[in-house]
């Protein structure tokens, strides 16, 4: 388990990107509704962060060829991305957004 | 309509594919390619691909599923060499001919080459341009026979990314650009200037202002000397000789409508389409970068993708009922840098960096005419880049 930040360092609406302690560079999103999302960071289609991404609602558009990842699953919903991204663990205790790795494949 | 025809079997055609079955086309969808492979991507291949980092599988656009789905019928390695549009046919190489109700212009562009020897007589080994895989496993495979003094003839972004390429892969490599300074047109001279300081920034030597006179050749190869007519060096018009081992000529390409001389279609740079991607003739739509869509012809990736989904809108309602919301987009990677520009800038906009700094190689500049901004360029700020870039896509 990581802690990645405190929730008031990150906003709905913002993105940050964990690089320390995981695997492969993380994504966190805390997107307008107020849900906390997390994904891995690198699209699957070629090399962008995803974290530099646009958030609409619980979906996050890579910011090289505007494929849509769904953040509740992972999969994109447009090409050119196919393969989808892994999604982890997150959740928010005493003020602070805890990440919880999942080694698992994506769904 | 019953038949469709495709030509050209690379990103513009394959999206206008796609939309043809997913806007419910079910008649004959014929897709015609002069290369042999299902459709690639070709950003990595001046990037990715020529360092090794990325594999040709990795380049696919396709894959058996997608095939699968679009349910057409593949001529690949197949030249169009003409349409008749009024008769619904277009002619292939080979003395064949497709009949079809109409036709997606999709046949890209050509790299322009040097004026060089007469036709006929053979060019220099060693001397290459980049456009397609094949191009790009040829300049990879010369690349692979050790360190060699590389010159690229032209500082656009394609020769700016081979250039980069090389120098990663640890050859010594000259960039010549004819005019005083590379990507003026694309960036204005500000912004074209911290672009070309990357050259320096990774020892690669720029030098510009000056045209390339001519090729020298001959059997001075040291690997190979029985090699009869490798490229040794390239003159350039002050005098000056810059020996070169291998030469890549990435001078800008010229719009792939050769074969549509005698069709009766409006050609002018590029097949000349309403903003709805629709030639001059009805039955006919032109996507990607042989398309001149509302006065503009576009050499990027994403109007390739973004054309598509309109042009074969209007096919299938037989005119004009949408149009392309166009704002320009293109990305570059260089040097391990990322280069994004979003926006039509006119050249007496004024860029401003609004954050970073250029020293840093790490700032977002907007465009601005009158208090408004036109375009926004970013080096190595993807984030902002994004919220700009759908800020400028909402006001045009
Ligand atoms: C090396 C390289 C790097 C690039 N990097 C970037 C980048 O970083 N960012 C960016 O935005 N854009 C980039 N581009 C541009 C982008 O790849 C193009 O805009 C895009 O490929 C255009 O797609 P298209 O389908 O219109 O044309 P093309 O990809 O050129 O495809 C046209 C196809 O039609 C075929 N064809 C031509 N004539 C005929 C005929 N008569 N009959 C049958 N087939 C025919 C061609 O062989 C080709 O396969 C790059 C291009 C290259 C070459
Ligand atoms: S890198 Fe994400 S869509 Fe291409």
């Amino acid at each position: 388990m990581i802690t990645v930040c405190l929730i008031d360092d990150l906003p709905p609406g913002e993105s940050i990107r964990v690089t320390d302690g995981v695997p492969a560079p993380v994504a966190v999103f805390h997107t307008e509704e107020g849900e906390i999302y997390a994904i891995d960071d690198t699209c699957t289609h070629q090399d962008a962060s995803l974290s530099d991404g646009f958030l609409e609602g619980c979906f996050v558009e890579c910011p090289l060829h505007e494929a849509f990842f769904d953040l509740r699953s992972g999969r994109p919903t447009c090409p050119p991305a196919k393969q989808p991204v892994r999604t982890h663990q997150v959740s928010v205790e005493s003020g602070r957004v805890l990440l919880h790795v999942s080694v698992a494949e994506p769904a | 309509m019953k038949s469709i025809t495709v030509v050209g079997a690379s990103l513009a055609g394959l999206y206008a594919a796609r939309a043809l079955r997913t806007q419910g086309f079910d008649g004959r969808l014929v897709i015609v390619g002069d290369e042999h492979h299902h459709p690639y991507d070709r950003p990595p291949l001046s990037k990715g691909f020529l360092t090794g980092a990325t594999d040709q599988g990795q380049l696919a656009l396709v894959d058996a599923d997608d095939t699968a789905d679009l349910y057409a019928e593949w001529y690949l390695g197949t030249r169009a060499t003409a349409l008749d549009a009024a008769g619904g046919t277009v002619l292939l190489d080979g003395d064949r001919s497709l009949d079809t109700d109409a036709v997606v212009i999709a046949t890209g562009a050509t790299p322009r080459l040097l004026p060089g020897p007469e036709p006929g007589e053979p060019a220099h080994t060693g001397v290459h341009t980049l456009r397609t895989l094949n191009d790009a496993q040829a300049l990879r495979d010369d690349l692979a026979r050790g360190p060699a003094r590389v010159v690229v003839i032209g500082g656009g972004f394609i020769g700016a990314e081979v250039a980069s390429s090389c120098a990663m892969l640890g050859h010594d490599v000259t960039v010549v650009e004819a005019a005083p300074l590379p990507l003026v047109p694309q960036l204005g001279d500000d912004m074209a200037k911290v672009c070309a300081g990357l050259h320096a920034d990774h020892g690669v030597t720029l030098v510009a202002g000056t045209g390339v006179a001519g090729l020298q050749g001959g059997r001075g190869y040291s690997d190979h000397p029985d090699s009869p007519d490798r490229v040794t060096g390239v003159e350039l018009t002050d005098g000056r000789l810059l020996p070169a081992d291998v030469v890549v000529v990435g001078i800008g390409v010229r719009p792939s409508t050769d074969w549509l001389e005698d069709s009766g279609l409006l050609l002018k740079d590029g097949v000349v389409c309403d903003a709805g991607c629709v030639s001059s003739l009805p039955n006919v739509v032109a996507v990607g970068d042989v398309a001149r869509v509302d006065g503009h012809r576009a050499e990027h990736w994403t109007s390739a993708t973004e054309q598509a989904g309109v042009a074969v809108q209007n096919l299938l309602a037989g005119g004009t009922v949408a149009t392309h919301r166009n704002l320009p987009y293109f990305w570059s990677d260089q040097y391990g840098v990322r280069i994004q520009f979003a926006g039509r800038r006119l050249p007496t906009d004024i860029p401003r960096i609004v954050e970073g700094s250029a020293e840093d190689r790490s700032f977002l500049a907007c465009y601005e005419r009158d208090g408004q901004t036109t375009a926004v360029l970013a080096v190595n700020r993807p984030r902002p880049f994004t919220r700009w870039r759908r800020e400028l896509m909402r006001s045009t």
